[in-house]
């Protein structure tokens, strides 16, 4: 099975997602160039983090009118899994694939740092290795992840279950004082209403080998290989 | 004909504006104590179109599919032949 790990100018996260799919994941893993327009030979898709096209107008909008998110589109109405990672939620978000929009912290900062998660759901493709509840340790880097939807988008999130990471502490309670962004209802992490488009601005491969300080990240891309090998 | 457009794009009213909130704050230290600093961006574009109707739905096109995030911009058009 082969993932393409999509590149756009600016993408900085590429080369470590690429060493988790192939080192420690032990898929086979590929960079592809944002001007590649066919994906058609490919499993799943991540769109790893950076600041593509500079954030110019605004995070994510240059990259997700490029022609290659047609192509990711179309491999997401088939069914298979994508993942967008901080920037690449960015990217789904402002393609149309995701609901809401990511704008400033609400402290206006770039916040850099390790953030505890509730796994809400783990009805997807990308968490059905954690249990319901669970409190996982990923990091953040970010300074537009300050999730926002207008009230009827968060019901429709809320009533399909669609919510899969919020902000939370230790013990797994969603406060405030939790909340690194400002997002509201601490959400961190959202799939689409098929299930097999995950957004989220924490980032799994920083937290996927010992050495770094939490595996946690690693059952995301473990759980979206399984679900790639039962789909075959 | 050819037409300058400005675009203003902002934050849709209730939303956060941390940008503004925090130069407001900055005005405060100089001295001033403004109610409220909302931010804003403004475009400028330059196009041919055949006539102010298609220039104004060529406007509105951008706007919605590029230049705004209808989830969470409003924005203002200001166009003129030039």
């Amino acid at each position: 099975m082969t993932i393409a790990i999509v590149q756009f100018g600016g993408s900085n996260c590429d080369q470590d997602v690429y060493h988790v799919l192939n080192d420690v994941v032990g898929l086979d893993a590929q960079l592809v160039w944002y001007k590649e327009d066919n994906l058609s030979d490919y499993e799943g898709v991540v769109i790893p983090g950076g600041f593509s096209y500079g954030d110019y107008l605004r995070a994510g909008a240059i990259a997700a009118r490029t022609p290659i998110m047609e192509s990711v589109k179309k491999l997401a109405c088939d069914g298979k899994p994508v993942i967008g990672i901080c920037n690449g939620f960015q990217i789904l978000t402002e393609a149309g694939m995701l609901e809401g929009a990511l704008t400033t912290n609400m402290y206006p900062k770039f916040r850099c740092q390790p953030t505890y998660l509730r796994v809400e759901s783990v009805n997807t493709p990308f968490t059905s290795r954690f249990r319901k509840g669970e409190v996982i340790s990923i990091p953040i880097a970010h300074k537009e992840g300050n999730f926002y939807a207008n009230e009827i988008t968060l019901s429709y999130l809320e009533n399909n279950d669609l919510v899969v990471f919020r902000y939370a502490d230790a013990e797994g309670h969603v406060t405030d004082a939790a909340n690194p962004n400002g997002s509201q209802e601490n959400i961190a992490g959202i799939v689409n209403v098929s299930r097999n488009v995950l957004g989220m601005m924490p980032h799994p491969e920083r937290a996927s080998e010992e050495i770094l300080g939490s595996k946690d990240g690693l059952k995301i891309f473990q759980s979206m290989a399984d679900y790639i090998t039962d789909s075959a | 004909m050819k037409y300058e457009v400005d675009v203003t794009i902002e934050l849709k009213p209730g939303m956060l504006d941390p940008e503004g909130t925090t130069i407001k704050r900055a005005l405060g230290h100089l001295g001033y104590a403004p109610e409220s600093v909302r931010t804003a961006k403004k475009y400028i574009i330059i196009f041919e179109s055949a006539n102010i109707h298609e220039a104004r739905e060529n406007v509105e096109q951008m706007c919605q599919k590029l230049i705004a995030n209808p989830v969470i911009h409003n924005y203002t058009i200001n166009l003129r032949e030039i």
